[in-house]
């Protein structure tokens, strides 16, 4: 399956989040957490010191080997290639799935064993596989428990499975597979683990993704926790890994900033459980390591991003730190933005891979209070994007090219839609709580920041006018 | 090893050289970077405090950290072996398994020290193993995590297949972070040297949170994770 979830229409699939009680309540749960552990590990971190410098460390490499890409991805690839590994560069999904298929068919592979890969979700990799005779498994938890259900779709980069409870997941393993256990986690995971054990032992191909590439050795560093990639590249004779062409450091030592980013923004770690960095070059008498490695490069439109305003999107690590801070997102949940992307990132990523026909509205699912571009580990300034992609839809839509006639826009489609008003509405003063002092606002964020410069905004009301006027209706009769 | 193949580089190089609108770079320098936190963390700890802070770091990722010195350490491994249950052993194979005089220990139980001359029969041993043993080549004091440079012999597999790991980790590998692992290696790779296949870092035992956020010590990899701290200087 490619990168859209679903067939609806962006205001339509808001409508089913709202409606979806348990859902929103595991999101709000799930980001209060994720935000909690970041704060640990970043912010009130002592040890590391001050996190800002981390940050702006991560923004200058990430700069760096973006304004140089071409120069990295060239060494990357003669380096993997110079210890025998083979390089595929795929302009599009469907060069890179008619490779991999290519490289199945040649080894009669029969399974394929998966770590978690937002990548292959993006090209649609499992169903291309399976259309030359391959039975793929997923093996990262939350990836196996959507596989297992019908190959649900993602909800978060970092926990596919978040929309889920253990309920569910329960039932899920029961109808499905064949459970007899309770609900409880550790009942849940101890299944999977006796499901996939033999599976890891027998895949002909594993298939991973890639945090990040060392161009100077020909090298991919993976961060996981489960021990599901270490089996998946391991055992089976062929590895294939593939990455975005913009997941790249030039050397080990700028590996080390960005792996200690990516941990303590995504899951409040230190550091992963592991941190597994695969180089090819195995000898034949090595008993457990793949005999062959195979790099797959992928654009998939993200060329289109370079050297224009949106470059900077492409420094994101996938981290979900800014997914994780969304007022929207918690609002909504993560199918609604009908991307596997989803949050900040994903409304600016998608409709760059995937054009504003496809993903054009996802910018609007944004109140724009700048939260993520705060919490963004490499300073993407993602609610300017998130304004320039609605100037952008807006000019492509046929109307004048100014922010204000955007942001009318934003407030037609906003006002049109009920239930995304009234969360609007609902969520402003929660919002923007932060910027309120004595009743108004005096230094707003993102592109409120012109107007308060100089002049102050209402600060909204914790009684909105629709609630005021609903209970006067109610006073008079 | 013969090269490997590379399919549609300069035309996909070449769009991305044009889209950032300039000829394509045949070389870059690395900038200094301004930014330079991570080699402040732990910058004048002494070694002790290094050990104090892997201790505390360990333990945090639900390992068990047992402390003795050289002397003690066949003993000691004996008895940790014996509270873990026992059984099978797994050992990777290298040679300072005798340098720090624990052969005796592995005659005395059920152990498989790799070989590669018998193939995938060490993959099966390791499958119904116990308990794996093994060194760590660098010990990161931040995270307590230890660092496996893996090959032929150093197999991936030991730590990976038992139920149970034991680690054993000499003080002298212990820095304060990934940092200094991580230059090391860019060193080699700046030196022309080759560098191991698989450079694993592991920071306790598997685990995962993907159910609630509730997190479940022991996934795919090991449920147990022991680490053995040998005073060696």
């Amino acid at each position: 399956m490619p990168m859209k979830i679903g067939e609806k229409q962006f205001f339509d699939r808001v409508d089913d989040a709202l409606q979806d009680d348990f859902m929103l309540t595991a999101m709000a749960s799930a980001q209060d957490r994720l935000r909690d552990k970041k704060l640990d590990a970043t912010e009130r971190d002592e040890t590391i010191g001050d996190w800002e410098e981390w940050r702006s460390a991560g923004e200058e490499i990430r700069r760096h080997t973006l304004e140089n890409l071409d120069f990295y991805l060239d060494q990357l690839s003669e380096n993997f290639a110079a210890r025998g590994g083979h390089v595929y560069f795929a302009e599009t999904a469907e060069d890179a799935n008619a490779y991999i298929q290519e490289v199945a068919k040649k080894k009669n592979a029969k399974n394929v064993t998966k770590s978690k890969s937002m990548v292959t979700e993006e090209i649609g990799l499992n169903e291309a596989l399976e259309e030359v005779g391959c039975k793929v498994h997923e093996t990262d938890l939350a990836e196996y428990i959507l596989q297992v259900d019908d190959k649900d779709r993602p909800s978060h980069i970092v926990v596919p499975s978040l929309h889920k409870n253990k309920e569910q997941i329960r039932d899920t393993f029961k109808t499905k597979v064949g459970y007899m256990g309770t609900e409880e986690p550790r009942e849940l995971t101890a299944f999977a683990r006796s499901q996939l054990r033999e599976v890891f032992m027998d895949a002909d191909i594993g298939i991973t993704g890639c945090n990040f590439a060392i161009a100077e050795s020909g090298s991919l560093s993976l961060a996981t926790n489960e021990g599901n990639l270490n089996m998946v590249t391991t055992f089976p004779d062929t590895q294939i890994t593939v990455m975005g062409m913009e997941r790249l450091v030039p050397t080990w030592e700028e590996m080390d900033v960005l792996i200690n980013l990516l941990s303590r923004s995504a899951v409040g770690q230190k550091i992963t459980t592991y941190v597994t960095n695969l180089t090819p070059g195995v000898d034949e008498d090595c008993v457990d390591a793949p005999k062959e490695f195979h790099l797959v490069i992928l654009d998939a439109g993200r060329s289109k991003a370079l050297g224009t305003e949106f470059q900077s999107a492409l420094h994101c690590i996938r981290c979900a730190a800014c997914v994780n801070v969304c007022p929207v997102y918690r609002h909504i949940g993560g199918h609604a933005y009908g991307s596997i992307y989803q949050g900040p990132i994903g409304a600016v990523l998608s409709p760059i891979l995937g054009g504003y026909e496809e993903y054009g509205e996802l910018p609007f699912a944004s109140s724009l209070c700048a939260a993520c571009t705060e919490a963004c580990p490499v300073k993407i300034p993602l609610h300017e994007q998130l304004i320039k992609h609605r100037e952008n839809y807006v000019k492509e839509k046929g109307m004048a090219k100014t922010s204000e006639k955007a942001a009318m826009k934003a407030f037609g489609i906003g006002a049109s839609t009920p239930s995304l008003f009234q969360m609007a509405v609902k969520g402003a003063p929660t919002f923007m709580k932060p910027f309120v002092r004595d009743g108004s606002i005096s230094k707003g964020p993102g592109p409120m920041k012109s107007w308060t410069a100089i002049r102050e905004f209402p600060a909204p009301g914790k009684a909105n006018f629709r609630s005021w006027f609903k209970e006067h209706q109610k006073g008079r009769q | 090893m013969a090269k490997g193949t590379i399919y549609n580089k300069d035309l996909f190089l070449n769009k991305i050289a044009d889209k950032l609108g300039r000829e394509r770079k045949g070389d870059v320098s690395l900038p200094t970077w301004k930014h330079q936190p991570q080699w402040e963390v732990y910058k004048n700890e002494s070694i002790d405090g290094l050990m104090a802070a892997f201790l505390k770091n360990s333990k945090e990722r639900n390992v068990d950290v047992y402390e003795t010195d050289q002397s003690e350490l066949s003993e000691t491994l004996e008895r940790i072996i014996e509270t873990y249950g026992g059984g099978s052993i797994v050992t990777t194979k290298d040679s300072r398994f005798s340098a720090y005089g624990l052969t005796s220990v592995f005659d005395k139980s059920e152990t498989r020290i790799w070989d590669t001359s018998v193939g995938k029969e060490n993959i099966e041993k390791a499958k119904h193993a116990d308990i794996g043993v093994f060194f760590s080549d660098t010990s990161l004091a931040e995270s307590g995590t230890i660092v496996q440079f893996n090959d032929n012999d150093i197999a991936r597999s030991v730590s990976l297949l038992p139920i149970t790991y034991i680690a054993i980790v000499p003080k002298s590998t212990i820095v304060p972070r990934m940092t200094q692992a991580t230059h090391e290696i860019h060193k080699r790779v700046e030196a022309g040297k080759e560098i191991p296949t698989c450079v694993n870092f592991i920071s306790g035992p598997s685990n995962s949170a993907d159910i609630e956020m509730d997190i479940v010590v022991g996934v795919h990899g090991p449920v147990k994770a022991v680490y053995v701290l040998v005073t060696d200087r």
